[in-house]
């Protein structure tokens, strides 16, 4: 288009370097451009890459055991006995207790990051929070076995346990700690800062004619943030929560310290356990089996298309507005 | 004017203009309500921050007596003790070899999305898509499909594949920071640029690469710092290596990292060993910390440079 604009009649009169550029008008651009494509191509090719090897690797072992295999809690390689149900279990178990706890939690630091902290606050706070999500998940796990899980054996669980005790998800505490309940307080803590620093940016995008027409009407905090701010961020917000969901399904090693490596499905959240991908990470280098590695590829086919499900489900939520983590 | 004065009588249906200005019945409630809406979230945010000095402090608390000059300039010698300096360039050199295959790739996907896809392109709506659900898989798997792609047909684990899991996790992170910076540029340059006819290459590497060079290099700080500490991948395809050796060279053998150190130390049985593993966890965070406070100021720089222009 740029050489569409060049006037012709100034030809004759031009000094070399500058026809030699109009001759190769367009190549530039041209070799950008097919350079810009190749990058996006490539990027495509890699999530095509991803779900082929994953089906590829899972072959052997999903024409031996079928779709019975997501059916099937028993665990045990050296019989070539494999099932995914008590790991899928416990990945969605410890998960939405993250969920659970962490959404809340999020909203309530978002809310305060946005609407109450004084801005020297802020810009501290901030920062802090969302540096919880920067923390290895090696080391998230570590503090995890060390601090969190002795903490949650001698004080959360026995609590919990003569308080809702009735419910079969808090039964009787055990000692070490290694647990779905440790597992999904160490997720609580990981996608914490996603909740809240995705929410807090949608927060600041309510515009203030709305927050301070309410206020004007004599709202107080609360019903402005109950009757304009979450109402004008709810898809968003949902769309973040669901993307903390599918980081807390997707974490392998973090949850590996502290799930317990526990066989079979139990209703109490105190019992050692196993995830998805903390099933893949603990037992990919000492296969016992042939069928051992295509099932832990069928496992982690499994959590590929949970991922790719809240993945598309957080886009299709968000509706109008663009969230996604680039910080976490 | 006497009329309001407590002596004269006056209506019983008028507020007693002399009343203390405090809520009470309903509105007292809605503010109680609000305050207490108040006090959580702030407590919220307090322990939000309380999580993050707690993990900091115990880092700090278990891993400080490890820390020394021969800690950081030794290779370890397995369970008898050592440093952690043949880690810290395996990792060095894993993250260098990523960045180097997700920087230009990122980089120009972004370019790609921002400056050639019309809103309504449709590849550039699925690059959108892709981007998102690259960055939404889980790295285990990332893991899993090197090791399917590059490691099971001869059972070698390399360096190699190593990089190439951290190239994997880094490209839709580079690329969608890539992609929102260069929306920051104000459309006025691009458009002077072409009313004066300048090709579209020169107006990007000339123009619009320079103004973003701040946030793009922003986007690649945190996503180095966030391959430097990913463990799932790198157990999956490079945790088989000589434990005392330096590897600089990628190709035919694993290569030692930070994070497979902390991970495979903290599992020794010895109490020496624990604390090496909360040591290198301690430089690693600090690594990591550095440099997010670091991105964090470049990118208020750069964007206050743009907004300036």
């Amino acid at each position: 288009m740029s050489s569409r604009a060049r006037p012709r009649f100034r030809l004759p009169a031009l000094p070399a370097g500058r026809a030699g550029q109009s001759a190769g008008a367009g190549t530039g651009d041209r070799v950008l451009y097919g350079l810009c494509a190749l990058a996006g191509l490539l990027a495509a090719l890699v999530l095509i890459e991803v779900v082929y090897q994953v089906i590829h690797g899972a072959g052997p072992s999903i024409s031996h055991f079928g779709i019975g295999f997501l059916g099937h809690s028993a665990w045990a390689p050296n019989f070539g006995i494999f099932g995914a149900a008590a790991a899928i279990y416990g990945t969605v178990l410890s998960s939405l207790m993250a969920l659970i706890i962490a959404t809340p939690l999020g909203i309530a630091v978002a809310l305060y990051l946005s609407m109450m902290a004084p801005p020297a606050v802020r810009t501290i706070v901030g920062p802090l929070v969302e540096m919880l999500a920067a923390i290895p998940s090696v080391i998230v796990g570590f503090w995890g076995v060390d601090v969190l899980s002795p903490f949650a054996a001698r004080h959360l669980q026995p609590f919990l346990h003569s308080v809702l005790g009735f419910i079969p998800l808090f039964g009787p505490p055990q000692t070490t700690g290694l647990s779905v309940f440790s597992a999904g307080l160490v997720l609580t803590l990981m996608i914490l800062p996603i909740v809240a620093a995705l929410s807090r940016d949608l927060f600041l995008t309510v515009p203030t004619e709305l927050t301070e027409g309410a206020e004007a009407l004599g709202a107080t905090r609360w019903e402005i943030i109950r009757g304009v701010v979450l109402p004008t961020t709810a898809s968003g917000v949902a769309a973040a929560t669901v993307l903390g969901l599918g980081r807390a399904l997707g974490e392998a090693i973090a949850v590996l310290q502290v799930i317990g490596d526990g066989a079979g499905i139990h209703s109490s959240l105190f019992l050692p356990g196993i995830s998805l991908a903390s099933r893949i990470a603990n037992e990919f280098q000492t296969p016992d089996n042939k069928l051992d590695i295509p099932s832990l590829f069928y496992l982690a086919l499994i959590l590929l298309a949970i991922g790719l499900t809240t993945s598309v489900l957080a886009r299709w939520i968000a509706g109008r507005f663009d969230v996604h983590r680039t910080l976490a | 004017m006497t009329a309001l004065s407590h002596h004269v009588g006056r209506d019983p249906a008028l507020p007693d203009p002399t009343a203390p200005l405090t809520a009470t019945g309903n509105l007292r409630r809605r503010v109680a309500v609000s305050r207490l809406i108040s006090i959580l979230a702030t407590a919220s945010a307090v322990f939000a921050v309380a999580l993050l000095f707690n993990v900091a402090y115990t880092v700090i608390q278990k891993g400080a007596p490890a820390i020394s000059f021969s800690f950081l300039t030794q290779n370890s010698s397995g369970l008898a003790g050592g440093g952690i300096a043949n880690a810290l360039l395996g990792t060095i050199v894993l993250v260098a070899f990523g960045a180097l295959i997700a920087l230009p790739i990122g980089v120009l996907t972004g370019l790609y999305l921002t400056e050639f896809a019309s809103p309504t392109s449709r590849f550039g709506n699925a690059l959108k898509l892709v981007l998102d659900l690259l960055q939404g898989l889980p790295t285990i798997i990332v893991g899993v499909v090197v090791y399917g792609l590059l490691v099971a047909s001869q059972h070698l684990e390399t360096g190699f594949a190593g990089g190439i899991a951290l190239a994997i996790v880094m490209l839709p992170m580079i690329a969608r920071s890539s992609q929102e910076v260069l929306l920051l540029v104000p459309n006025s340059m691009r458009e002077a640029a072409d009313a004066l006819g300048v090709e579209r290459w020169r107006t990007v590497t000339g123009i619009i690469l320079p103004a973003a060079a701040g946030g793009i290099a922003t986007g690649a700080i945190l996503s180095i710092a966030r391959a430097a500490g990913e463990t799932a991948p790198l157990l999956l395809v490079d945790s088989i290596y000589n434990p005392t050796q330096t590897q600089l060279n990628l190709f035919g053998h694993g290569v030692p990292s930070i994070p497979m150190f902390i991970y495979t130390t903290y599992d020794l049985p010895t109490t020496s060993a624990l604390t090496r593993a909360w040591g290198a966890a301690l430089v690693l965070l600090t690594a990591i910390l550095a440099a997010n406070v670091g991105a964090r100021f470049l990118l208020a720089r750069s964007r206050a440079k743009m907004g300036a222009r």
